[in-house]
């Protein structure tokens, strides 16, 4: 029998070009150097991935030669990566976000948000209702380094000062970055805890409230009830409702890994997953304006109905940005 | 005649079907290749925390305490952004892996294929605070605990958390907890070589090696791909023993001065021709005992 030339030199020897080509341009985004692509190189990227596909096929379809496809397998892998990795441009992803899916994801969650409200607000009325008609329950429920001296047997004098003192103004961004920081990072713990099932995010919640509840019942107890609502309203509407927020999507994964219903339980966790994870990056964003509110806009304004106006008006905006209708989302 | 799976570990292979529905073999990230990527970040992490803290010292000192403000907040930030988005800003370029990753040859992706959202990155690492952060505070809390009933508390809390910190090792798709709530996977960059056509047509060869058409229709594809590979590896004796049982089965006597390496390579390029030209009429050969 006669060796002559086979089919599947040909092939091979009329797309090497383009696979070469695909895999420098490949070789250069893996070193990370795609921002200094230029926009034909952009567009060249998925035609040359579509060309090696299809060459995979095709080889897969004639071809007997095991490395070839081995080596059409790796660059088609490679080149999917970036084709199927690359996300839009930053400008139209953050519009997206803002004006469509974060709204949507919020609304999507909004049973879980009510029943991390319910638990905070119950939780609340309970810390209220126990120091009320004990103070010593105060103790166990506020850890002392969290109470700062503001305790059933201080003075009205220094729980009036905790509300309006500490100006000292020079350091005012100082503390609401560390505020926002700390926040974050709290409500990164209740959305992860949600994994476990969902449970411990509900007690990150019911613990908020009861400390809230516990604060209230002191001053209360003092007739300053108006006054430490204005201090907590002011930042309050923006930081409890993000707070919640963070609960309600770790309730979300916890409930979608423990229920799954139809689909299977990797399913339901990576759908949960998505919603969850942009309510998440918004509750974010929500905690740098609590941040600045706290830390900078509580420790300027010190009249009580302008500090309550702020934290209702902030409320009423947050509410409708979430919860109304609108015309563009759809 | 044998040869070695192509893939690292059998147990990691998967496919994935392109939105184009074509599958393309994948392989995960083993749990060494993991645990390494997770150190060289956790590594990378701690010195740029180190030198953040040395530079805004040095900062304060050179400019004075009074305008220390700016120095604060970037302290602050850079180190919250180091404690909590690390690894998420780094996994939202275009390579989708940290430092620690691409020095593994690792990256991201979306089990179902499609694209891996913003937000699936952010969840698949917040999830790291119940994986990570929770057990090593709890480790760090266990050195300060006096009463033994705090002890047990921590104790039995390190066991709960441990579960998260370990359950890659409990599942076949090495998925941490962020993984499975995210819809990812963490995969291995492939390293594409073309290699040379074994099958060069040459002349001489054609004259020294003339074989009948019942001697190449003696192997099948399956035989084709394993001699393919004995060719590339180039391994003395496996080559030796498998010319030895090729000439056997063809009937093939060697001339005085014939090398394996020349029969294997003559055998290997008319039995391609045999087989390709078979599979324009439509019948693929798949092994030796196939014979339709």
């Amino acid at each position: 029998m006669k060796t002559r030339e086979l089919r599947s030199h040909r092939f091979p020897a009329e797309r090497e070009a383009d696979w070469r080509r695909l895999e420098s341009l490949l070789t250069r985004a893996e070193a990370g150097k795609l921002g200094g692509f230029t926009d034909a190189e952009l567009l060249e990227l998925p035609l040359l991935y579509q060309s090696a596909v299809s060459s995979l096929s095709v080889a897969r379809a004639i071809a007997l030669e095991a490395a070839l496809i081995a080596y059409l397998e790796a660059l088609a892998t490679r080149a999917y990566f970036f084709v199927y990795g690359a996300r839009g441009r930053l400008h139209e992803r953050l519009k997206i976000f803002f004006l469509r899916d974060w709204p949507a994801a919020v609304r999507a969650l909004w049973r879980e948000t009510a029943l991390a409200a319910a638990i905070t607000v119950l939780a609340a009325v309970v810390g209220y209702a126990l120091v009320s008609s004990d103070p010593d329950w105060y103790g166990s429920i506020l850890p002392a380094q969290l109470a700062h001296g503001r305790d059933p047997a201080a003075s009205t004098e220094t729980l009036r000062q905790a509300l309006y003192g500490g100006d000292d103004s020079k350091f005012l961004s100082a503390f609401a970055t560390f505020l926002f920081t700390h926040n974050a990072q709290v409500s990164l713990l209740a959305f992860a805890l949600g994994f476990a099932f969902g449970l411990p995010s509900a007690v990150m919640m019911g613990a908020n409230g009861l400390i809230l509840g516990a604060l209230m019942a002191v001053y209360a107890s003092r007739g300053l009830s108006f006054q430490l609502g204005g201090w907590l309203a002011i930042h309050g509407a923006t930081e409890l409702f993000a707070t919640v927020l963070a609960g309600a999507a770790g309730m979300r994964i916890g409930w979608a890994v423990a229920f799954p219903g139809e689909r299977t339980r990797l399913e339901a966790a990576a759908m949960a997953g998505r919603t969850a994870g942009t309510v998440m990056a918004g509750v974010l964003v929500m905690l740098v304006f609590a941040g600045v509110l706290e830390g900078v806009a509580r420790q300027l304004i010190k009249a009580d109905l302008v500090r309550w106006a702020i934290g209702a008006s902030s409320l009423v905006l947050w509410l409708a940005y979430f919860y109304l209708p609108s015309e563009r989302r759809r | 005649m044998r040869l070695e799976a192509v893939a690292p570990e059998p147990g990691l292979a998967r496919a994935l079907v392109t939105p184009e529905g074509v599958a393309l073999p994948i392989a995960l990230g083993s749990t060494g290749d993991r645990i390494g990527a997770f150190l060289t970040d956790l590594l990378i992490i701690a010195a740029a925390l180190v030198v953040l803290t040395i530079v805004a010292g040095l900062a304060a000192w050179a400019i004075g305490a009074k305008s220390g403000e700016v120095i604060v907040i970037i302290w602050l930030a850079g180190f919250f952004v180091l404690r909590c988005f690390y690894f998420t800003l780094f996994e939202l370029g275009p390579r989708a892996a940290t430092p620690g990753k691409r020095f593994m040859r690792l990256r991201v992706v979306a089990r179902n294929g499609g694209r891996l959202g913003a937000e699936s990155i952010l969840v698949r690492n917040a999830l790291r605070e119940i994986e990570v952060f929770l057990p090593l505070t709890l480790l760090a809390a266990s050195g300060a605990v006096g009463e033994p009933v705090d002890a047990v508390i921590v104790l039995l809390a390190l066991a709960w958390t441990g579960i998260f910190l370990f359950f890659p090792l409990f599942n076949r798709d090495r998925l941490r907890p962020g993984d499975l709530v995210a819809g990812s996977w963490v995969v291995r960059i492939p390293r594409p070589t073309l290699l040379r056509d074994l099958a060069t047509p040459s002349g001489h060869d054609a004259v020294r090696f003339a074989f009948t058409p019942e001697q190449v229709d003696a192997y099948g594809v399956k035989e084709l791909h394993l001699l393919e590979g004995v060719l590339r590896r180039m391994d003395r004796r496996t080559l030796s023993l498998v010319a030895e049982r090729i000439r056997g089965r063809i009937g093939w006597i060697p001339a005085p001065d014939e090398g394996e390496v020349d029969f294997l390579t003559a055998y290997y390029a008319a039995l391609r021709g045999r087989l390709e030209q078979r599979l324009l009429f439509g019948r693929r050969r798949r092994d030796k005992f196939d014979v339709g």
